[in-house]
């Protein structure tokens, strides 16, 4: 068959050839994932020269998982990191919206420097301030249960507070904001409600995309985090999973529950982006912004 | 009444038969091997056991993984959050004494008078730690290839010499047998390089720091003999012998036992395995490039904090830790060598006549400790990038050039790191 540009079935064709491959490219590494999570080692890693590295072939069994769960306290590592994402998000998507709504609607001496400033500390890689928020935090004091405790190391509230608040979710929150009709915020303001009730009874309910979006960028950020548990958490009560990866890197690497562990960890990752994919694409469709 | 009586005298009772636990003073460890099962049993073992055995101190663990944990003790160094026992890698501990991590023990060394050198952590002339095994490397092989190639087998009073090992090479290429005739582990570029392959720089007369001042590389690392060693560093991989950096993992693992290398220098944690899988396995001596055979030396070793406030439990804890029975443990579980001749005698492994007794006198008779430095960390990072630059083709003279000066400017914006 001659090639002929005006074919339309042909260029289809090619153009879903082309897309399957791409998605083939993104897919593959989930795929050996997996499939490696249930091999033996040996295997493993003989298959991994040949196109056996993605077909669930050979000896597969489930006692990569056991050795996971006997190795580390797998279900310990993502309940903590859940957690921490969890409460992370949630407040930042209160904190930041709110933030944004004095930055997009109120009128306040200073509001254009403000948010200059806060969007400027985007470009501050986090690892510059890692050491002086170190210090900082294992001074603070906290009033909980058992009274007064300085210091904020090993708890949770170490990994989730000094993250609430950025100048990438109030930024997207205030682009997204300023989209808004004016009319709407106006016509309220003219019907008696408050600044508050504009915020959570009109502005809020229209903000699904950009709350998807932050969501699932701030998701993404708190799940991955490494360097800041690392320096602040000592116990293993504490640890989230990126810390507990180091767990299976010993002088004779357990590749199959390596494997194991990442597809365990991987999951509540696809779960929270399965929920949000549509409103997050249509998020991305009107703001332009990725992650 | 009587039921009241009887509860009473269980309460009382039970709270004088708490009294020791309660008089114990708590003990904070912190230890690098989270997820090493076995590692991580004896040494709990251990723990339990020196908590029942006395009524002062009660020692609790906290379990880092290995990867991240130095980074953590430095975190937690400058928070002020150290607990009273540390765990430390033995060319690590310099610097962390040098950093006011680590006190010296309270321990007097004559107490470790057996313990092989590389297990005694000695910093400014005082032991600040205590190893409760050691590791050493050897270049395995089968003697069925031994035979084949027609090579005599080297022993530690008669090792190769340089121009016999090239020559097992090149009788190993030239067989078209194996994909390379010697492995390496050249992926592995964390401390691995400076801990396997400096002591083949040594072997030439060279060496990654100058240890009779410690305040420079000049002339050590790019000297007559430093040269020598990156020529035929780099000769090792344009001549086609071993693979380079880009080396699949998989290789270091399953290569030599798939049969792929002739030779693998590898360490003895990688030997039991090695052992079930190749029956004919022997682990040779470091060849002698001329300056004697040499391997390095040095595992994790056990020190006191500088915060602690109780080093004499930390010390009493490590005292009890270093005891024959739990040196032999570590080294039925984890493969390792025991530190003293007689735990060695103890172990399945190392006992007169054991598969692995060769490591034992590997250790005591080749082992060279990293520079004793606290200047070593940037050291191993910057032989490292030298020998993995050399091994992909730069120019040898520059790039040891470019080591030196590196390594004596970091030296120098660190004050001589303490060195008098």
């Amino acid at each position: 068959m001659a090639f002929n540009p005006d074919n339309y079935g042909l260029r289809l064709f090619v153009r879903y050839l082309v897309l399957c491959l791409i998605a083939l490219i993104f897919i593959f590494p989930l795929v050996f994932m997996i499939n490696s999570s249930f091999k033996p080692d040996s295997q493993l890693l003989a298959d991994t020269s040949s196109l056996r590295a993605f077909l669930p072939v050979g000896d597969i069994s489930l006692d990569n998982y056991f050795g996971a769960f006997r190795r580390a306290p797998v279900g310990l590592f993502v309940l903590n990191s859940v957690l921490v994402t969890g409460a992370t998000v949630l407040l930042s998507l209160l904190i930041c919206s709110l933030a944004a709504f004095s930055f997009a609607f109120l009128r306040w001496k200073g509001r254009d420097v403000v948010l200059s400033i806060v969007i400027a500390t985007l470009i501050i890689p986090f690892e510059t301030i890692a050491i002086p928020l170190l210090l900082l935090v294992s001074k603070l004091p906290w009033i909980g249960l058992e009274g007064l405790q300085w210091g904020w190391l090993n708890t949770y509230r170490v990994q989730i507070i000094p993250w609430i608040a950025d100048g990438l979710t109030i930024f997207l929150f205030v682009q997204y904001f300023k989209g808004l009709p004016g009319e709407l915020i106006e016509a309220s303001r003219v019907e008696g409600a408050s600044w508050w009730q504009v915020y959570y009874r009109v502005v809020m309910p229209l903000s699904g995309p950009v709350l998807a979006t932050a969501a699932i960028l701030k998701f993404l950020v708190m799940y991955n985090q490494y360097l800041w548990p690392l320096i602040v958490v000592q116990q293993e009560n504490y640890r989230p999973v990126m810390v507990g990866l180091g767990y299976f890197f010993q002088l004779n690497v357990a590749w199959g529950e390596v494997m194991a562990y990442l597809t365990l960890i991987t999951v509540p990752v696809l779960i929270f982006y399965l929920f949000l994919q549509r409103a997050f694409i249509a998020s991305i469709a009107s703001t332009g912004v990725k992650g | 009444m009587n039921l009241t009586k009887h509860l009473a005298g269980v309460v009382i009772a039970s709270t004088c038969l708490c009294v020791p636990a309660l008089a114990q003073t708590k003990l904070t460890m912190w230890y690098h091997g989270a997820g090493n099962e076995v590692e991580s049993r004896t040494l709990n073992q251990i723990v339990s056991d020196f908590n029942a055995s006395q009524s002062d101190w009660a020692v609790t663990i906290e379990s880092f993984p290995e990867k991240s944990y130095n980074d953590s003790v430095a975190a937690a160094a400058l928070a002020g959050n150290l607990p009273d026992i540390l765990d430390v890698d033995g060319p690590v501990m310099p610097n962390w004494a040098w950093a006011g991590y680590l006190q010296p023990l309270p321990i007097d060394e004559s107490e470790f008078a057996d313990f092989l050198p590389g297990t005694k952590g000695v910093w400014d002339g005082k032991l600040y730690s205590v190893g409760l095994w050691d590791a050493a490397v050897a270049l395995f092989a089968r003697q069925s290839t031994l035979d084949e190639l027609g090579l005599r087998t080297p022993t530690l009073d008669k090792p190769w010499s340089r121009e016999e090992f090239m020559a097992a090479l090149d009788a190993a290429k030239a067989s078209g047998k194996y994909e390379f005739a010697l492995d390496l582990g050249m992926n592995d570029q964390a401390e691995w390089y400076s801990y396997a392959f400096s002591p083949f720089l040594q072997s030439f007369g060279g060496d990654i720091v100058d240890r009779s001042t410690y305040k420079t590389a000049e002339g050590a690392l790019n000297g007559e003999a430093a040269q020598a060693f990156g020529k035929w560093w780099q000769s090792l991989f344009t001549g086609g012998y071993a693979p380079g950096t880009s080396e699949d993992p998989a290789d270091q693992q399953t290569g030599f036992i798939d049969g792929k290398f002739a030779f693998q220098w590898n360490g003895n944690w990688r030997a039991v395995a090695t052992m079930e899988a190749v029956d004919d396995v022997v682990f040779l001596p470091a060849p002698d490039f001329g300056a004697g055979n040499k391997i390095g030396a040095g595992s994790w070793q056990f020190g006191v904090s500088a915060k602690s406030k109780h080093p004499e439990g930390a010390a009493e804890f490590i005292k009890f830790a270093a005891q024959d029975k739990y040196l032999a443990a570590f080294s039925d579980g984890i493969g390792l060598i025991p530190p003293t001749p007689s735990a060695a005698k103890m172990t399945k492994n190392y006992k007169d006549g054991g598969p692995l007794a060769v490591f034992f006198d590997l250790s005591k008779a080749q082992a060279l400790v990293r520079p004793v430095t606290p200047g070593y960390v940037v050291q191993a990072k910057v032989f490292t990038k030298a020998l993995a630059d050399i091994a992909n083709g730069a120019d040898v003279a520059d790039t040891l050039d470019a080591a030196v000066d590196e390594i004596d400017a970091d030296i120098e914006s660190n004050g001589g790191y303490g060195h008098r």
